[in-house]
């Protein structure tokens, strides 16, 4: 997996997964939904991403509903990493199963809205281009690191099934 | 140093004579309960992708309750793809249109002490009160789970949480969870709340569950109570039979706790969560003048027999107030008929509530009853994130049953207290 670089997007505590996948839009397609993820706390989210944007938070990102579509939308999107101070459960496990790098960031506090970051997901690098600062936080876990390098759950899978299918 | 019953499960899983808090095992699966939300409708183009069945059709148990009834094309099709799915890959256990997930299990004596059983939802924690390692995934990490009968864990501390005394009029465990959300915070991933006490063994199933079922609230891993002759009633109430040694699975005496907390529940008064999470509650005195449009009584947690009990409780010989509406909807087709044969039913609509059917229903803002812009609602249900009920700027206050039905008479959040003297 290789470095990841792009622009920061910061939140605060406690954005649960019912402000990422809002429960109206549930039954409409991907893209439909993630024109209205974050929409209840941050408007100009869903317009204003760009390809590998950076999404960075507090405590408990993720917090709440096992859904999903809350780490698909933010794929969709184009996010291409995570680093929060925690999450919660089910996010956190959804999210590398979909193979979006997710870091545990204890100083995402310093991070202001719009700087341009850049992430080794597996060294645990994480680099502020525009405030000139080098984070080291711990990488992947490493029984973890196969499935988010393959691309995430399903190409694992893949790998898994076509492996005993050979034996 | 002894073991909590949470880590004996997880080891008897992974096939290992103990676990360490902290440590990656891989567990094999007894039970994976799967919804219509997000169940089949995302498992199975998966299964397409990957040219894989599944893995053990008798330890999978299908629900319909997240699109129930059908209301539009798009919910009608997604049943049908639960429908056709069940009979691609002749699972046994399907409950159609017959209630919440988490409450069918429970219901049906399908969860059962020291089993180690998991979810496609963040609420399969609901089963932990039945002394089983119930947890809720996401329907990515479910689709493994179908196909390998096997999930990661890294085995998490246990917090003890103990309650002692009886609960005074009105209070109940929902005033329990809200509480703490509020004292233990919502920030306990990778941690069990193992629920104890006089209190909590003095509970029906049912209360028990809400208390499990609510430690999703807290970002626990799962909830989980230790079984007792309670435990092992209900699961032959609902036709099964618990193994001889199912109450071997406890906690022992010695279980090296991350924590021990211990409360009162003599001294507990009914708790509210204002907008927008349940961590932000305080007991209901400190919500004065609160006007509601909607009172909400649904949900897993909050209308099961029990919780309509307490409704109708309050609302016996009263009415509920002009210009609020308060909406029922039952967490099962038995909930349904018991309280129909029992007469609950009857007080209820009697007082002028509006019956909705069985299902998740408003809860997550999928089914019918629904908030418009700014509206104000009081639900028993067990969040109260921004939009989750409906528009974004609508306001859901959380309660208790009790506190529901009582704000619905008074039209304002309300005491229940004074309502039960
Ligand atoms: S009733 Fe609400 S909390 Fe329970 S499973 Fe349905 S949507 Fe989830």
């Amino acid at each position: 997996m290789t470095s990841i670089s792009g622009r920061a997007w910061v939140f605060g505590d406690g954005v649960n997964t019912d402000v990422m996948a809002p429960g109206l839009f549930f039954k409409a397609p991907l893209e439909v939904l993630a024109a209205h993820c974050m929409e209840a706390i941050e408007p100009a989210f869903a317009a204003n991403i760009v390809v590998g944007d950076i999404v960075v938070a507090g405590r408990n990102f993720g917090v709440g509903s096992a859904r999903e579509q809350a780490p698909m939308a933010l794929q969709h999107l184009g996010v291409g990493a995570i680093l929060a101070e925690s999450y919660g459960r089910i996010f956190y496990r959804n999210a590398l199963s979909f193979g979006i790098p997710t870091l545990l960031f204890p100083q995402a506090g310093e991070i202001v809205a719009g700087d341009e970051l850049v992430i080794d997901p597996l060294a645990g690098r994480i680099e502020n281009r525009t405030r000139a600062k080098m984070y080291t936080v711990a990488g992947l876990p490493e029984h973890l690191m196969a499935m988010v390098s393959a691309g995430g759950l399903m190409p694992y899978l893949k790998q898994r099934l076509s492996a005993q299918g050979a034996s | 140093m002894g073991y909590s019953i949470a880590q004996k499960i997880i080891a008897r899983a992974a096939g290992r004579d103990s676990v360490t808090p902290g440590e990656i095992v891989t567990c094999s699966v007894d039970l994976a309960l799967l919804l219509d939300s997000g169940g089949p409708r995302r498992i199975w183009p998966r299964l397409k992708e990957l040219g894989a069945g599944v893995w053990d059709p008798d330890k999978i148990v299908v629900v319909t309750d997240h699109f129930t009834p059908a209301v539009d094309a798009e919910s009608a099709a997604i049943l049908q793809l639960t429908r056709d799915f069940v009979r691609e890959f002749e699972i046994p256990r399907f409950f159609d249109m017959q209630g919440i997930g988490h409450v069918v299990l429970t219901e049906n004596g399908f969860v059962q002490p020291g089993m180690f059983a998991c979810g496609g939802d963040s609420h399969s924690s609901n089963g932990g009160a039945f002394g089983c390692y119930m947890v809720g995934f996401g329907a990515i990490e479910m689709t493994g789970v179908v196909v390998t009968g096997e999930i990661w864990l890294q085995v998490p501390e246990t917090v003890r949480v103990n309650w002692s005394g009886a609960f005074g009029p009105g209070v109940a465990a929902k005033d329990i969870m809200l509480m703490l959300c509020r004292e233990l915070g919502i920030n306990n991933a990778f941690k069990v709340i193992e629920f104890g006490g006089d209190t909590v063994a003095g509970m029906t199933m049912n209360e028990r569950a809400t208390l499990t079922n609510m430690a999703a609230e807290m970002g626990a891993e799962t909830g989980i109570v230790e079984p007792d002759d309670t435990t092992l009633a209900a699961i032959r109430a609902g036709g099964q039979h618990p193994d001889a040694a199912a109450l071997d699975w406890c906690s022992d005496a010695d279980t090296d706790y991350e924590a021990v907390h211990n409360f009162v529940a003599t001294e507990l008064a009914p708790q509210v969560a204002a907008p927008h999470s349940p961590a932000n509650s305080g007991p209901v005195g400190e919500v004065t003048n609160v006007r509601v449009d909607q009172a909400y009584i649904g949900a897993c947690v909050g209308a099961k027999l029990s919780d309509l009990h307490m409704v109708a409780e309050v609302l016996n010989g009263r009415t509920v107030a002009g210009g609020t509406r308060l909406l029922i909807a039952p967490a099962s087709q038995q909930v349904i008929v018991d309280a129909t044969t029992d007469g609950t039913m009857k007080i209820l609509v009697d007082a002028g509530a509006y019956l909705l059917p069985t299902g998740c229903g408003a809860c997550a803002a999928l089914g019918a009853g629904i908030l418009a812009e700014d509206e104000v609602c009081i639900s028993s249900t067990n969040r109260n994130f921004k939009g989750r009920m409906g528009a974004n700027s609508a306001s859901v206050y959380l309660g208790s049953p009790y506190t529901v039905a009582a704000s619905a008479v008074a039209g304002q959040i309300a005491d229940p207290r004074e309502m039960l003297v």
